[in-house]
């Protein structure tokens, strides 16, 4: 059976363990050590939103395994501009490579496209909804910088819109983590979302202050708050700047914590907490590229 | 005429009984006109059709009666009948006998019924693609399969 790579609700812990594990047998690959696993696959790459790391580090996860990739130019070069249904494109580019990685800034194109696909889709983003490569990348970082037993974690910044962390929230309730959810009023978690977590047997607080939670936590999680997901630029401008994890702020930290960000920042992380002993983030983003190895070689059946 | 003769005689005229066609009883109150929406009678109908609203009933405080006559319900009306309107009973009714009475049920799934209010998500797109749910009963919630946009409120609105 074709393994598409769609939302973390389709992973069960055991299959979470595992892509965590394999991960780590691919660091070495990761830093540079050759290796011919995916020699002779093809991957196509088809972004319909602007992706740099995500894309890239796909990329790089594959030519890293011997394997190639072939992507679509820009968008307005490509059929999309022409009109076509993403199930049309989807089907085209299954006669040419073996994997197809998505970003599409509709919620669920990535579900749909594994219904007319005959080659494994990896989402790699469907709007406002899963981004399942990221949540993983997310859990790696924590079990090789942190620990995933016995974690508390506050969650910072956009909560509603935040793709990411709607993906990683559900895949902790099943490490049953201890998070605390941290975001100015308008953009708290939606209470859907949150029923969802606790039905899952999460542990949940709420704060809209860092200060509350920062000196006893183990990650801290910072995400950006993205102005293109708002429906409305004045909510945005209601919002913006509304943390900025400092090393004044770091001051008041337990001294085994992380700071992780997806990335990219605007002001949310001060530059210089970059040189503190809390920052994994750039580390974070390396991790991205043994998890989506593991994610390949797992969807091209070579693992 | 003594008190009980009397409530009797206005039962009688509210609920007359029909001779060939389909009683749809435990109607939530409130939910007779989208019923009748769901199973295509319009003002411009030429079937005789009675409707009861707000009727006291013992289970659900009150209730809702659509009577149609000389018509059956086809198996998908019953579905989308299901999600607004969880408790109505079917009554088929020939020669004035009720030859068959059923509960509806929500099914688990359901495809092409109801259309997702979120506006981003794939299947309100150009695409080729047919609404699909997932449906939890109680409290009734709709789950879309492509967004994950859970529906628990208005159902009748998003009637395909």
């Amino acid at each position: 059976m074709l393994r598409h790579i769609i939302s973390m609700r389709d992973f069960s812990r055991d299959e979470i363990d595992n892509v965590l594990t394999k991960a780590k047998e691919f660091e070495p690959v990761a830093r540079g050590k050759s290796s011919n696993l995916l020699s002779g696959k093809i991957l196509a790459t088809l972004f319909y939103e602007p992706s740099t790391r995500t894309r890239l580090s796909f990329e790089t996860a594959m030519k890293r395994l011997g394997g190639e990739v072939i992507d679509m130019g820009s968008i307005e070069s490509s059929s999309v501009a022409k009109g076509e249904t993403l199930a049309d494109t989807i089907r085209v580019i299954g006669n040419y490579a073996d994997a197809i990685v998505l970003r599409h800034p509709r919620e669920g194109s990535a579900r749909m496209a594994a219904e007319y696909s005959n080659i494994p889709i990896i989402n790699a983003g469907d709007g406002a909804g899963h981004h399942p490569t990221q949540t993983l990348l997310d859990l790696y970082t924590i079990m090789r910088e942190s620990s995933l037993s016995g974690l508390k974690i506050a969650l910072v910044g956009d909560l509603k819109y935040g793709r990411t962390v709607h993906s990683l929230a559900y895949a902790l309730s099943l490490y049953h983590a201890s998070m605390t959810l941290i975001s100015p009023k308008q953009l708290q978690m939606p209470d859907v979302i949150k029923k969802d977590l606790k039905k899952q047997g999460a542990s949940i607080g709420e704060t809209t202050n860092i200060e509350d939670v920062i000196g006893d936590v183990d990650v801290l999680y910072v995400t950006r708050i993205q102005k293109e997901r708002f429906p409305d630029p004045a909510e945005y401008q209601k919002v913006a700047g509304s943390y900025r994890v400092t090393e004044e702020l770091l001051k008041k930290a337990c001294d085994n914590l992380i700071v992780m960000h997806p990335l990219p920042r605007v002001d949310e992380i001060d530059p210089a907490v970059d040189r503190t002993k809390y920052a994994r983030y750039f580390q974070q983003s390396f991790y991205g590229v043994p998890v989506r190895m593991a994610l390949l070689a797992m969807a091209l059946e070579a693992a | 005429m003594t008190g009980s003769d009397e409530s009797a005689s206005k039962k009688e005229m509210r609920v007359r009984p029909i001779k060939h066609g389909t009683v749809i009883d435990h109607i939530t109150a409130g939910q007779a006109l989208n019923v009748l929406h769901i199973i295509g009678i319009s003002g411009t109908t030429t079937a005789v059709v009675s409707v009861a609203m707000n009727v006291p009933s013992g289970v659900l405080g009150l209730k809702d009666i659509v009577k149609v006559e000389d018509r059956e319900l086809e198996e998908e009306e019953v579905d989308r009948i299901s999600l607004i309107a969880p408790n109505a009973t079917i009554n088929i009714i020939r020669d004035f006998e009720v030859i068959e009475k059923y509960r509806v049920d929500l099914p688990e799934h359901l495809e092409g019924v109801v259309k997702c209010d979120n506006p981003n998500c794939i299947s309100n797109t150009i695409e080729p693609v047919i609404s699909k749910f997932t449906v939890n009963k109680k409290p009734v919630e709709l789950r879309c399969i492509y967004c994950d946009h859970v529906i628990s409120e208005g159902i009748a609105e998003h009637l395909i």
